[in-house]
């Protein structure tokens, strides 16, 4: 089953390439991976997307708790949460009915053009995987000539993260 | 020239202490922070790189002691052989780029056996890095998937918080090697120097202590357990757990079978032990795990070695899982109750909840679970068959038991003599055998001897090693004769990699192939060529008196033991098979 992990590290030259090195050594796979600065900028936030059982992934998360500069790791799947990925797509399309048919699939898909040339558009599309697939798949028979993917990136939705907040709010007060 | 040298010196820097007088190099920064880390003795080997730190070391060399090895492995199997020894923290110091990648075997040595120590290591220049400058290497690179944590240190004002913290982390939690590496400008450049106490870095909150329901539960189901056994492994030794262990078995009469890390955690001796378990565990402790029906497991990891092929290990067993390591619970085998925590914490706590009177009710209750494992022990002992004229390699275990009266700090090599020390040597303490367990590492047994003596300089400390393994890292000899640490080396020569022969018999239908090194220095010459003594034994009558000869000399002795060359060890489990499959003779 796909889960996407979302891991706060310290924003530390080298950090990423461990949690790269842990997926390679141990033989985890990894789907798509995404880093930025999270609301602190002194910790990244790195989603992955990764596959396996539940033996698997609970390694996966274990494992990566062991990393000395990482500070959390949340299997978000587990809870309510919404994922995003962007995709840049180019596509052939000449004046004409390959345009018009890319610009409907654009406003059905609430995608975006961001470049056009004589015989090209790029187009911009963002939502779960599912969606950016199926836009792809569309617009692949129109003639598609290059993609890049962002990785997803996820969040808590706002329920999980007061749950969250309120949980660690009562720890913090039992201590 | 040396009063030129001195002049255009800087000052003799006042001894590192809390405040540095001037402002500190870096070099200085690290040295102070050292010393105020309690570090004793570096072992080390200097080169380009870290000429600005050796230059502070000299300096400082009333306070804390450096070893000059021969071999960058050395240093760091040293500083294993130190830590093993005393649980504190050992120290390598050595140079960028071959300096660096020699230490790795050593440092993923020390990984896999979750041994503290923390290996300093020079860098070229900062502006030179990224160039493949002379002597570099991507030392945290190379190193970072076999640290628990490592580092490159960009000014040297963070010296003092990063020394702080790599000491704190291998020492803590599981226990492990933690790589610091100090490009040469940096030990160079100055800053303000200011002691630490405390750990800067948030980190994540350390395991929580054993939850009291979850223990209750634990005890529960352990009294119920009509077939349990204890499966105890590295864990004890690094918790301090041994009396807890041994108080905690003895309250229900439990059957103990240490894995080879987890040797001298329980005493070998005591009627609750069924010896080691796994690939050349005995019969009894094999089948007892074979055919249990509650595995409570202590600061394990359950390693292939141990399990064979997992999903016929112990197949009727409920697993209690104790570890400080997370990552461990789970990873091989799914435990019904899941215990994240320190071995010793949680067996104090089994203790604190035990019932006298629910004790000696399941205590009678499993009387016939003692039963059939003392039919086990009985049909199958460990055991060998004699020769007239050839030397045993189990009778000179035996034998150097006997001299050293179960006494001895023991190193070993990997491979049979290591697994004959593990069958026939009788550990009684936590800390008392120091082998390379799961790395497995040739040549690790000598240079770990010579760290463990100087820990501990009252302790008798002998290395069993092979022909093999001490060959890889014998220069060795050239430390202990400086530095006197009287090291006993035992050499279990029997002129072949026997391991490796053992299984081409077994498994390759004896095709032999690369393994035979009979044609290998005359050990005796060579023990005395580095100023050691070198004895040799190649008859079985000569084994007593020749073994007692040596380990009675003062100074570092070499124990060339001739030995049967086609000796097996047994019990075996082929790999990947399970217990049931054990071949438990020739």
């Amino acid at each position: 089953m796909r889960h996407t992990l979302s891991i706060i590290v310290a924003d530390e030259p080298g950090e990423l390439s461990r949690i790269v090195g842990l997926f390679s050594a141990r033989g985890f796979n990894i789907e798509t991976i995404s880093v930025g600065e999270s609301l602190d900028p002194r910790w990244s936030r790195v989603t992955i997307v990764t596959s396996g059982d539940d033996r698997t992934i609970h390694q996966i998360v274990k494992q990566c708790e062991r990393l000395a500069r990482v500070r959390e790791v949340q299997d978000v799947t587990t809870r309510p949460h919404i994922e995003r990925e962007m995709a840049l797509i180019t596509v052939s399309a000449s004046a004409g009915l390959g345009r018009q048919e890319v610009l409907s699939l654009v406003s059905v898909f609430r995608a975006k053009v961001v470049d056009i040339s004589h015989t090209q558009m790029i187009v911009e599309a963002s939502g779960n995987k599912e969606k950016v697939d199926t836009f792809i798949e569309l617009l692949r028979p129109i003639g598609v000539t290059d993609i890049t993917r962002t990785g997803h990136i996820a969040i808590n939705r706002l329920a999980a993260q007061e749950e969250e907040f309120s949980r660690k709010g009562a720890k913090a007060q039992s201590v | 020239m040396i009063a030129q040298r001195q002049l255009l010196n800087r000052p003799a820097a006042s001894r590192p202490t809390d405040s540095l007088g001037d402002i500190p190099t870096g070099a200085q920064m690290l040295v102070a922070a050292l010393v105020h880390e309690g570090v004793d003795a570096i072992f080390g080997y200097p080169g380009g790189a870290v000429l600005h730190i050796y230059d502070e070391l000299w300096r400082a060399r009333d306070q804390l002691t450096h070893y000059l090895v021969r071999h960058e492995q050395g240093a760091v199997h040293m500083a294993e052989g130190y830590a093993r020894a005393t649980g504190r923290v050992g120290v390598v110091l050595v140079t960028s780029g071959p300096g660096a990648t020699n230490a790795v075997t050593g440092i993923a040595n020390a990984y896999m056996d979750s041994t503290p120590i923390v290996v300093i290591t020079g860098q070229v220049p900062k502006h030179l890095i990224g160039t493949d400058a002379f002597q570099e290497v991507d030392t945290v690179g190379i190193t970072r998937p076999c640290v628990k944590h490592n580092y490159l240190v960009r000014e040297a004002r963070d010296l003092p918080a990063i020394v702080r913290e790599a000491f704190h982390l291998a020492r803590s939690g599981r226990p492990g090697p933690v790589v610091i590496d100090i490009p040469k400008d940096v030990s160079a450049a100055r800053a303000n120097y200011s002691r630490l106490d405390h750990v800067s870095f948030p980190f994540s909150a350390k395991p929580a202590p054993v939850d009291q329901q979850q223990a209750q539960h634990a005890i529960e189901t352990i009294l119920s357990a009509k077939r349990p056994v204890l499966y105890v492994g590295g864990g004890i030794a690094n918790s301090g757990a041994d009396e807890s262990l041994r108080t905690f078995a003895e309250a229900l009469r439990l059957p103990v079978t240490p894995t080879l890390m987890g040797l001298g955690g329980f005493p070998s001796s005591h009627p609750l032990c069924l010896g080691m378990l796994g690939m050349h565990g005995t019969y009894a402790a094999n089948m007892a795990v074979a055919e249990s029906d509650l595995l409570v497991a202590l600061g394990v990891r359950f390693d292939d070695r141990v399990t064979g092929k997992l999903a016929t290990f112990a197949p009727q067993a409920r697993v209690i899982h104790v570890d400080i390591d997370p990552a461990n619970i789970g990873k091989n085998v799914t435990p019904a109750l899941a215990l994240a925590g320190d071995v010793k914490q949680a067996l104090d706590q089994f203790i604190s909840l035990l019932d006298e009177q629910d004790a000696q009710q399941s205590i009678q209750d499993r009387e016939p679970w003692w039963a059939r494992i003392r039919k086990w022990q009985r049909s199958q002992p460990l055991r060998f068959s004699g020769s007239q004229n050839q030397i045993k390699p189990q009778t000179v275990i035996r034998e150097l038991h006997r001299l050293t009266r179960g006494e001895a700090v023991v190193t070993t090599d990997v491979g049979q003599h290591q697994m004959w020390v593990a069958q026939f040597y009788p550990f009684t303490k936590a800390r008392q055998l120091i082998t390379s367990g799961g790395l497995g590492t040739m040549g690790f047994g000598l240079p770990a001897a010579v760290g463990a003596q100087l820990a501990l300089p009252d302790q008798l400390v002998v290395a069993v090693v092979g022909d093999g393994g001490f060959q890889m890292t014998n220069q060795e000899l050239a430390t202990a004769v400086q530095y006197e640490l009287p090291v006993k080396i035992v050499i279990m020569n029997n002129g072949y990699l026997g391991m490796v022969r053992q299984w081409q018999e077994m498994f390759y239908d004896r095709t032999y192939s690369e393994v035979d090194i009979s044609v290998a220095p005359d050990f005796v010459k060579l023990a005395e060529a580095y100023g050691a003594a070198g004895f040799r034994a190649e008859r079985p009558s000569e084994l007593h008196n020749v073994l007692k000869a040596a380990l009675e000399h003062k100074g570092v002795a070499v124990i060339d033991v001739v030995v049967e060359k086609e000796e097996n060890v047994f019990p075996i489990v082929p790999a990947g098979a399970n217990a049931r499959d054990m071949i438990v003779h020739d």
